[in-house]
């Protein structure tokens, strides 16, 4: 996030709207993300020049073409790495980071790490459509084991890889989750992910209509979502279920978050657990909530640490604190010089 | 009485020990001391790949050799006429290479059964006749060191590691340097260690003042070398890493850009690393990244917001910097990328050095990709070299890739310290706010280079979206169109070879323009070449020396240059690919002569070479 001077004119969702024709599958989850981002920039005050999309390969990194601000479609993986780059040299730019799955778990892995541990001031969002898109439909790490694809025609056998808690283990100060058809909620972390200084992580479930359609079926259909999702909200109980009654307490004895029914076994709304966002040990159990069917997915800010000093900050802090100490001529005329007449 | 101080044009010293003796230091000092008393110089640590090899065996053994003279010194020199060897592996592995005749200070305390042993040797070779023919010296050095310092407290281990000190001592007292540099020196090296620092110089009184007082026993002569007659001017002395890093940061100075250094460390490339982070007050961004791939794109992304990417690294760091370069190609923005040559392939001879990867800076990337590639031939030409590569990657906004090598990288020489405001500025162009009814179009191009418009974010108006995906020639959008792929490789290719016109021409560095034979050469080969050269000249052969900077593209005069000469000869420290380069180029019979043993050339060898291929 940055501090930026108010634009002169009110932006609408038209000024982020590039000229090119999106090309994406119809009734594919990314239009749905890319219009809430459009949608959402005004509200950010954010300008237009100062918005940069920094993005790697696949479907999801067409991004960057479709907003109107800058825009880099890099190479495949190394987002993270090219966007610390555009951070360190102007860190007045408010940098987006767009990556799937594949991009910024499989190729990109380690710059996405390091770019969490760092804490670059970026905004990371990962389209999770448990896919490669792109590359017609290969099984990606967040894929579940059995999924058939092209190249496992017999059900892959890869374990899956969790990105939030990917995200934590890198060690990062702001992680979320969001789904692509959430219009209403989607905008909303959008802005906490923007307004956090530092590396914010942000995982968007996405449909993939066309390659692994409907496997976040359980939380988008309004029918099943209530009883899958888990919205949360700092300072309230983790409550949820169509019927509101189901909720999150703190097993001690098995050491693990357990899903309970208020009114159950002597269970009442003061012992379900408070969300707090700031509390790092209940992100990393919130991380692994929803990996079994049984549980709902958290939804929402999982994790947002106190403010910290900036990577880029730090960085250009030793170069500031340091500049015109020496100018190039003193040093090349410092070691040991001799004349020669 | 004393012997008379015998005078010589130039001496080549080599210093040779264990990796804990701490040769290097003693070998760069003993430079400095050199430079100070004004001759010309060359260097040339040589040093294993291992940190801390086993004590005592032959692959621990650590090296440096210096080329000294009252005369220019192109080349470290074939052959040392001194051999200093701190204990029997060093001997073993660097006799073979002491002239006839020379001489050969031995640390005699050191020559246990045990070290014996270790190098391998079944007899001891102080002993036998196996020296015969060198003039020996054997000096107990670890034990007079261990005198020396016996006053200050240090452990036996501290103390013995004064050793190259008092070794050094000695050298500085044989061939008349001053002592003062080096006092000064461990001062401040060891200011929080007074009794280090004052043990150190104990050693080195002790060995300068062995030298007075054994030279009345006539076994030990005093030498001099003249001052060399130099262009005047305040001169250092300064390693290829050093020059580059200073290059780099005046070139960002140069054209008004942040400098935005983005690496990973490997050798023989850190220096640059280490060199550039040090000088953080000059508002240069340093960045160590978590790979290559990671360096190269940081660097990228910072050229594409705006300021100079510069990433550094060695073959097999560069082979992972390849895709990104690609797409510094394609989005056509400036971008500056030292290879620091080593042995290859693979990990190969990492401290040693090679040509080997010109192949991979000229062709070596997915799609026709042209980029344009430069070379240094010497530590002190590494500046202005570097500053060459960031003109042209922002004049023409393109990545440039600069081969330099291990030899250079870590090779010393003096050299005159440039006047700063006397070089001519290259300020980068980027685009402003556009006005009334223009519009912004990032691949507008400058009619003469051909360079794109830079527009960078932060600037209100020239907002874009740029990427990998081929771009119209008109507007910069996407584009799979056809011709319009056929269009955008002709003018990248346009804008890379058109570069041919804002270079000097090439010259001869030595001999006439036409004639039998052209040794054409590149890169750290320059002083091997150039004394070979001046040999065979010497000796009536029609040769003479053409050394290129510019290896893509090539200067405009290079083909009619070299079609003015019977026959060419390219000496390489790799399998002949400058040969390929301009077979390809321009279809001449250019004649291999190679060497890849990870070792400079030596002037005798080249020499032989130059023979046979007039004489064939
Ligand atoms: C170096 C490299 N390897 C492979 C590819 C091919 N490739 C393009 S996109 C992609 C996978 C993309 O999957 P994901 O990140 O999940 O994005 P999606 O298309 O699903 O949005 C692959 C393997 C490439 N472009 N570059
Ligand atoms: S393949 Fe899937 S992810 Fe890619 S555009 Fe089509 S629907 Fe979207």
């Amino acid at each position: 996030m940055n501090e930026m001077t108010t634009p002169q004119e009110k932006l609408t969702i038209k000024d982020f709207t590039s000229d090119q024709e999106v090309r994406w599958c119809p009734g594919c989850g990314d239009y749905a993300i890319l219009k809430c981002m459009q949608r959402t920039l005004p509200e950010l005050g954010a300008t237009r020049e100062n918005t940069v999309f920094v993005s790697g390969i696949g479907c999801s990194s067409r991004f960057p073409y479709y907003m109107d601000t800058y825009g880099f479609h890099t190479i495949h993986g190394r987002a993270p790495a090219i966007a610390t780059g555009v951070k360190l040299a102007k860190p007045e730019l408010d940098v987006w980071v767009i990556t799937g799955d594949g991009d910024g778990l499989s190729i990109g892995g380690n710059h996405l790490m390091h770019a969490i541990r760092r804490d670059v001031d970026l905004n990371i969002l990962l389209f999770n459509n448990q896919i490669y898109g792109l590359t017609k439909g290969q099984y990606s790490p967040t894929s579940v084991v059995g999924t058939k694809t092209p190249s496992t025609p017999q059900g892959s056998v890869d374990p899956t890889l969790n990105p939030i808690a990917f995200a934590l283990g890198s060690g990062a100060r702001f992680v979320a989750r969001t789904v692509d058809t959430a219009q209403k909620h989607m905008p909303d972390v959008f802005k906490r992910a923007h307004a956090f200084k530092g590396a914010s992580f942000v995982e968007i479930l996405q449909n993939c209509i066309v390659y692994n359609d409907a496997i976040w079926e359980e939380i988008t259909n309004k029918k099943t979502a209530p009883d899958h999702q888990l919205l949360l909200e700092h300072g309230m109980p983790m409550i949820f279920g169509a019927e509101r009654n189901k909720g999150i307490i703190f097993n001690a004895k098995s050491f693990a978050l357990e899903v309970v029914t208020i009114g159950e076994n002597g269970i009442t709304e003061g012992d379900i657990l408070v969300h707090d966002e700031t509390s790092l040990q209940m992100a990393r159990m919130l991380g692994d909530l929803g990996e079994n069917p049984s549980e709902p997915a958290p939804m929402g800010v999982i994790y947002a640490a106190e403010a910290d000093q900036s990577y880029v900050d730090a960085v250009r802090g030793q170069m500031v604190s340091e500049k015109g100490k020496r100018s190039l001529k003193d040093i090349i005329h410092g070691g040991q010089t001799w004349v020669v007449e | 009485m004393a012997l008379e101080v015998q005078s010589l044009e130039s001496a080549v010293v080599r210093f040779a020990g264990d990796s804990g003796d701490g040769m290097q230091l003693t070998g760069s000092q003993f430079t400095n001391s050199t430079a100070l008393s004004g001759n010309d110089l060359a260097t040339f640590p040589d040093f294993p790949a291992e940190i801390r090899a086993p004590v005592g065996t032959t692959f621990g053994v650590s090296a440096f050799q210096i080329n000294f003279g009252a005369t220019s010194i192109k080349t470290v020199g074939d052959q040392p006429d001194v051999l200093v060897a701190m204990n029997p592996a060093a001997l073993k592995v660097n006799l073979g290479n002491l002239r006839k005749g020379g001489m050969l200070v031995l640390d005699e305390g050191s020559f246990t059964t045990r070290n014996l042993q270790k190098a391998g040797y079944a007899d001891n070779p102080v002993e036998g006749d196996a020296l015969d023919g060198y003039q020996v010296i054997k000096l107990d050095i670890s034990k007079m060191t261990m005198e020396a310092v016996k006053d200050f407290g240090l452990g036996n281990k501290e103390a013995l590691r004064c050793k190259n000190m008092w070794t050094l001592g000695l050298m500085l007292w044989m061939y008349t340097r001053k002592r003062q540099p080096v006092v000064d020196w461990l001062e401040k090296k060891f200011a929080k260690k007074p009794e280090i620092a004052n043990a150190n110089i104990a050693a080195l009184n002790a060995g300068h003042a062995y030298g007075e007082t054994s030279e009345l026993s006539a076994h030990i002569h005093q030498y001099e070398v003249e001052p060399v007659h130099a262009e005047p001017g305040i001169y250092r002395t300064v390693t290829g890493s050093q020059a580059l890093s200073w290059g780099i940061a005046a070139g960002g100075d140069l054209s008004g850009l942040e400098v935005m250094f983005g690496s990973y460390p490997i050798t023989p490339a850190s220096p640059i690393l280490h060199t550039l982070s040090g000088m953080k007050e000059l508002g240069i961004v340093t960045f160590q990244a978590e790979d290559e791939i990671a360096a190269i794109c940081a660097a990228l992304g910072a050229s594409y917001a705006g300021a100079l990417g510069v990433t550094s690294s060695s073959g097999p760091g560069i082979a992972l910097k390849t895709e990104a370069l690609g797409l510094a190609i394609s989005t056509e923005l400036p971008l500056v990328v030292i290879n620091s040559q080593r042995g290859g392939p693979s990990t190969g001879l990492p401290t040693k050095t090679e040509q080997s990867d010109l192949y991979q800076a000229i062709y070596g990337r997915n799609g026709d990709a042209p980029m344009p590639v430069v070379t240094t031939r010497s530590p002190g030409d590494c500046f202005e070299v570097a500053i060459e590569a960031c003109r042209l990657a922002v004049k023409y906004m393109t990545p440039v890739m600069l081969l330099t090598d291990g030899f250079i990288a870590n090779a010393a020489e003096p050299w005159k310290l440039p006047d700063l405001d006397a070089i001519e500025p290259f300020p980068a162009s980027q685009a402003k706010t556009p006005e009334g009814d223009e519009t912004f179009n990032p691949f507008l191009r400058d009619e003469e280079t051909l360079a794109r418009n830079w527009g960078v974010p932060g600037v209100k108006g020239t907002e874009h979206r740029i990427g990998g995906i081929e771009k119209s020639y008109d507007t910069g959008h996407i584009s799979y169109d056809p011709d319009n792929h056929q269009k955008m490789t002709d003018t990248r290719f346009a804008k890379i070879d058109g570069i041919a016109g804002d270079i000097p021409d090439q010259v001869v560095d030595q001999g006439e323009d036409s004639g039998t034979l052209a040794v054409v050469g590149w890169g750290s080969t320059y002083g091997p070449i150039e004394e070979a050269v001046k040999r065979a000249r010497a000796d009536g052969l029609s040769v003479s020396h053409i050394h290129l900077r510019y290896l893509n593209p090539f200067p405009k005069n290079l083909e009619s240059l070299l079609k003015g000469f019977d026959k060419i000869l390219v000496p390489e420290m790799n399998n002949g690919q400058l040969k390929t380069v301009l077979r390809d180029k321009f279809l001449l019979d250019a004649k291999p002569f190679t060497q890849i043993s990870g070792l400079p050339f030596k002037i005798s060898d080249l020499l032989g070479a130059i023979r046979a291929e007039i004489a064939s």
